[in-house]
């Protein structure tokens, strides 16, 4: 570690925000020194509950994060909000634009806001938010909120990284058919039907529910009869017997919430089934496998992200490379065969153990 | 590996004209940048807390009001104030020439009146950057 960065790290523990926020850009941008910021932070992390926020463009997760934030803030806690938008396949540049609806909370002294662009990942999150995450993590913030890119069906990064993912959909976001589909709404901890007071509210939610049971099987236990009263949920006390017991449960169904994002109605219900998850989480071993599950893809990526530069840094086998290229055209040799050489004459040469810059 | 250049585009003061601050985050976007956009109605306060929270290069602010020699310094020195007066401070709006000097004499960058190519902006940031990353950050 040179003086440099010992000194950033000195200011990082000393909760300095700009240190912080140099600290997250070094690991962002895999600058000089990234391995020595992300060994002091490692130790560190575990405190925060991470929070994962994921839907369709437009469905309100900007506005959700920060009403969250809010709240998170008001209770005395400190919160990271990482917000990530696209990056252009184009040209590389990104417009991040989350801040915009994040205004009312932006001054508070206990929120840092990291805005970061995908840079060609398609999960949903960039690269490196997983990492943005443990720096926030060890830094000592409480709660951290990522907000993904607005999502299709399939980008799902953000159940690997999340303690709780929330899927937030709207009235707009399609029939019951799309919540049948698989994806995102496999990966929900908690849904989140915002702009609840539109038409097709209430018609969503049941969707939703009557899939979650579908799945559970179960299809219609939350479901009022179609005809005449439903008496148990006009019971109150079974109501609440009926609830306690889903508290104590070592299996977790997704709750389906309604918020209207732009008067606040229905967060503090989110807020609440957010924490209920977390309880979940720490009593069923859900959480200890979550993360252990977290450090072993930690681990997984780094390993096939050095594999890849070694490999592909390696002049020799490059070269080797491209002179098998002419006997692949003419079909003499095979793909296969030529990727399995490739592999062996790396193992001959040392190039995956031999440590490169 | 060369990362991207990241800006803060931000609007502040009371009227509502931020097309031009759209259009240079636009091109700054196309250019290749990440640009952290804030919108309109921005205190230097909340524009120097995100610029150092989002860790950028750059800080772009645009000036109709007439605020101009009070906006930019203001956001200079609370940027100072946080150890960062390395970050570049640029813009542009309706700023009179000697104010534009007057402002550069203080450590603002350059700044651009209307009509100006974004190429100009844009041009003038990346040999900015280029000038100043071999010693790092």
């Amino acid at each position: 570690m040179n003086d440099r960065t010992a000194e950033l790290l000195a200011a990082f523990d000393a909760g300095r925000i700009a240190a912080l926020a140099r600290v997250v850009s070094i690991i962002e941008d895999q600058r000089a020194g990234h391995e020595a910021v992300a060994a002091h932070c490692h130790p560190r992390v575990g405190r925060a509950r991470r929070i994962g926020l994921t839907g369709p463009p437009g469905a309100g997760k900007s506005t959700l994060t920060t009403l969250l934030a809010e709240t998170y803030l008001a209770q005395g806690l400190r919160v990271g909000i990482v917000a990530v938008d696209p990056t252009s396949p184009f040209t590389g540049g990104a417009l991040l634009g989350d801040r915009v609806r994040m205004e009312k909370v932006a001054l508070h002294p206990g929120l840092f806001i990291r805005s970061m662009a995908t840079r060609g990942s398609l999960g949903g999150l960039a690269a490196m938010t997983r990492e943005v995450c443990d720096v926030l993590d060890a830094f000592g913030l409480d709660r951290i909120l990522v907000e993904t890119v607005g999502v299709g069906q399939s980008e799902l990064d953000i159940a690997r990284l999340a303690d709780t993912s929330a899927v937030i959909l709207v009235p707009e976001s399609g029939d019951a058919i799309q919540t049948l589909k698989a994806g995102v709404m496999e990966i929900a901890d908690c849904f989140v039907v915002n702009k609840g007071d539109r038409p097709g509210a209430d018609r969503l939610c049941n969707d939703i529910e009557v899939m979650l049971g579908l799945r559970g099987g179960a299809a219609l236990a939350g479901i009022p009869a179609h005809h005449g009263v439903d008496l148990k949920a006009a019971n109150p006390k079974a109501r609440a017997r009926a609830a306690a017991a889903r508290d104590d449960a070592e299996s977790w169904t997704p709750p389906v919430l309604r918020t209207i994002g732009a008067t606040g109605e229905g967060v503090p219900a989110f807020v609440t089934a957010l924490d209920r998850h977390f309880a979940y989480l720490e009593r069923s071993g859900a959480l200890r496998e979550r993360r252990r599950m977290r450090l072993r893809e930690r681990v997984r990526d780094l390993v096939e992200r050095s594999v890849r530069r070694r490999l592909w840094h390696d002049a020799a086998l490059t070269a080797w490379l491209e002179a098998e290229l002419p006997g692949l055209e003419r079909g003499e040799s095979t793909p296969q065969v030529v990727a399995e050489a490739l592999l062996a004459r790396s193992v001959a040469a040392g190039t995956l153990t031999e440590r490169t810059p | 590996m060369s990362r991207p250049i990241r800006v803060l585009v931000a609007k502040p003061g009371l009227d509502g004209h931020d097309r031009g601050a759209k259009v240079v985050a636009a091109a700054l976007r196309d250019a290749g940048m990440e640009v952290i956009y804030t919108g309109l109605h921005q205190t230097p306060e909340m524009i120097a807390t995100a610029a150092v929270q989002e860790d950028v290069d750059v800080v772009g602010l645009s000036v109709l009001s007439g605020a101009h020699m009070t906006l930019f310094p203001r956001v200079r020195a609370l940027l100072a104030e946080q150890g960062r007066d390395d970050i570049l401070i640029t813009g542009g709006g309706i700023i009179p020439a000697e104010d534009m000097a007057a402002l550069e004499a203080l450590g603002v960058g350059k700044l651009f009146g209307p009509g100006t190519p974004t190429t100009d902006l844009i041009d003038y940031i990346r040999s900015w950057f280029a000038a100043r990353e071999p010693q790092g950050t």
